[in-house]
């Protein structure tokens, strides 16, 4: 028994090991000097160096990369803030109000979280187009206050169905109305689903290009992504070394994410099947 | 609810009056609520979706009013676009190798992770962290350049007498590259299948065990059968997922689906057409063929799920 449980290990280590191995290549790749990073295959650099952040810090396109970085941040603190609450309304008129058109709307809701995004991608750009609010940060975190990420909608749908309706009939007695109800029963229950919704939300909206690529066209507004995928196209190899000091610092915020947070995360995929 | 009211001190004698009052003002506070959802969803998908459905009718650059042409976007991408069908071939391939690699190795690995030893929690959480960090910029470009003439991959399938080269530069291992970056993100379903057969109980084991079944026999005839529903689950969503896969083609290729197209993918040409050629309409044609193409598959892999997948207590 001890013998397969050192074999199970053994062969844990070595599927950890082959998988980490891309994230510590770049991590070591960011402290290389420029000659050692395409070819080494080593992951200890020979030479340590932090030129390749100073590089970056002075500047990438004219713009410190703090600058891509608070770009960024504002973005996907605005996405998180909107999903946040506009989901966890729309959630709670679906999973506990009666109105007209409920179930229909419900359906059409839930059918939405399969649609394609590119089907209501032009449109959606002219309407953006004609706002005057391309090239500014508002096409990627309006929708959000929209509740367009319907995903989460169902989710904590779910997460609000599964709460004991005596609550909500407590509250009545105690003379809550609905808004009420929402505020002070409801939304403190639902915490467990507004953090698992704000972090996915935060780490999707960091790493998205799609969008950021379609509607941020000035230099001075282009977020950690497409300062990267700009800068490489624009350098020589020999600047490789910096642009992997700014991937690293790109996936910095996910790191710590990840790590003060696996177990929501993990546990959010396994009970919801989000894809992570 | 009913009781509520009837339980309400000093509730009127006649406890059924109330209820219709409350339900009217519930009818307004409930669209109060839904107003951000239904505001989103009429200007952001509803209109969308029937102005990208007339737009793709149309001949349209963005500047100049949309210029209806027919059936002419469909005809044209049908019948005498060869970069369509060339980038409707490389998503076929691109969804055809990554999925059933990405699902196997899921599947897999969360059967390892579920013997249950010490640190199981530990490696789960592991295993689903590139998940989180493979949709990035940053990973694609450690792609490219790990896969890049000289790079890593090179050099070290070099050492075994295996010179492939980059495999970015070559045609036939360029969309190889982006499959790989989609097969490393597998611990999503990972984790969604090792929920699935920790569900599974453990006497169909035993009572197998005792029938003589060995462990092939196991697999075949009771952790597949138990699981179908989750792996029908992962295979719908992974594929859906995988048809608008977009970064790491455009990341590895710059952009240009290259070399010589190969890593062009659907989403990529549709993203070309509409916002470098500013071909709006052809793109929006583009996409509703796309939103099809997706339904129909999702259709036929439900249809011929009803002969693979088994659902416990429905006593078949």
């Amino acid at each position: 028994m001890t013998r397969r449980s050192w074999a199970w290990h053994l062969l844990m280590v070595v599927i950890l090991v082959v998988l980490l191995y891309p994230v510590g290549w770049l991590v070591s790749a960011s402290f290389k000097p420029a000659e050692e990073v395409l070819t080494g295959l080593s992951l200890l650099p020979s030479h340590p160096t932090g030129d390749n952040y100073t590089q970056v810090f002075g500047g990438v396109a004219g713009y410190s990369v703090w600058h891509y970085f608070a770009n960024s941040v504002v973005i996907s603190v605005g996405a998180v803030v909107g999903n946040v609450i506009s989901c966890s309304l729309a959630a709670y008129a679906f999973a506990r109000l009666h109105f007209r058109g409920r179930g229909p709307m419900f359906g059409f809701m839930l059918s939405t979280i399969m649609l394609p995004q590119h089907v209501v991608l032009i449109p959606q750009y002219v309407i953006f187009q004609k706002l005057g609010m391309v090239d500014t940060f508002w096409p990627l975190v309006l929708p959000k206050f929209l509740a367009t990420d319907a995903f989460f909608v169902f989710l904590m749908v779910q997460f609000i169905r599964a709460l004991p309706g005596e609550l909500d009939e407590a509250a009545t007695i105690d003379g809550c109305g609905p808004v009420r109800t929402f505020r002070y029963v409801i939304a403190p229950l639902l915490r467990p689903a507004l953090i698992t919704t704000a972090i996915f939300t935060f780490i999707w909206t960091w790493n998205d290009f799609f969008s950021q690529l379609i509607y941020l066209n000035d230099p001075g507004r282009f977020t950690l992504p497409l300062a990267l995928q700009i800068f490489v196209d624009q350098t020589s190899q020999s600047a490789f070394g910096p642009m992997f000091a700014m991937s690293v610092l790109a996936l910095l915020p996910i790191g710590l994410f990840f790590f003060a947070f696996q177990r929501y995360l993990v546990e959010g995929v396994a009970t919801s099947g989000l894809k992570g | 609810m009913t009781q509520a009211v009837l339980d309400r001190p000093g509730g009127s004698v006649k406890p059924a009056r109330p209820v219709p009052r409350r339900r009217r003002a519930g009818q307004g506070t409930g669209y109060l609520f839904l107003s951000p959802w239904l505001i989103g969803v009429l200007v952001l998908t509803i209109g969308p979706m029937i102005a990208s459905l007339y737009l793709s009718f149309t001949d349209y650059d963005l500047f100049d009013a949309p210029h209806w042409v027919g059936f002419d976007n469909y005809v044209t991408m049908f019948t005498r676009d060869d970069r369509f069908w060339h980038a409707t071939g490389v998503t076929a391939r691109y969804v055809g190798l990554s999925v059933p690699l990405k699902l196997g190795l899921a599947l897999a690995v969360a059967m390892l992770l579920n013997r249950a030893h010490r640190g199981a929690g530990l490696y789960r959480s592991a295993f689903y962290a590139p998940s989180l960090l493979g949709a990035s910029v940053s990973l694609a470009l450690v792609w490219r350049a790990m896969f890049s003439t000289g790079g890593t991959a090179d050099r070290v399938l070099a050492a075994f007498g295996l010179g492939t080269g980059g495999w970015v530069d070559r045609p036939q291992f360029a969309l190889l590259t982006v499959v790989a970056l989609a097969v490393w993100q597998f611990g999503a379903p990972m984790v969604i299948f090792l929920a699935g057969l920790k569900q599974i109980p453990k006497e169909l084991y035993e009572a197998a065990e005792l029938d003589g079944a060995g462990p092939v026999r196991r697999f075949r005839s009771v952790t597949l059968p138990m699981l179908s529903p989750v792996l029908l689950f992962n295979l719908v969503l992974e594929t859906i997922h995988a048809f608008q896969s977009f970064t790491g083609a455009f990341v590895v290729s710059s952009g240009r689906g290259g070399p010589s197209d190969s890593t062009l993918l659907y989403t990529l040409y549709l993203y070309q057409r509409g916002f470098t050629d500013f071909r709006m309409g052809f793109a929006s044609a583009m996409a509703w063929v796309l939103l099809v193409v997706i339904g129909v598959l999702t259709a036929l892999l439900f249809r011929g799920s009803r002969r693979w997948v088994f659902y416990a207590g429905e006593g078949r």
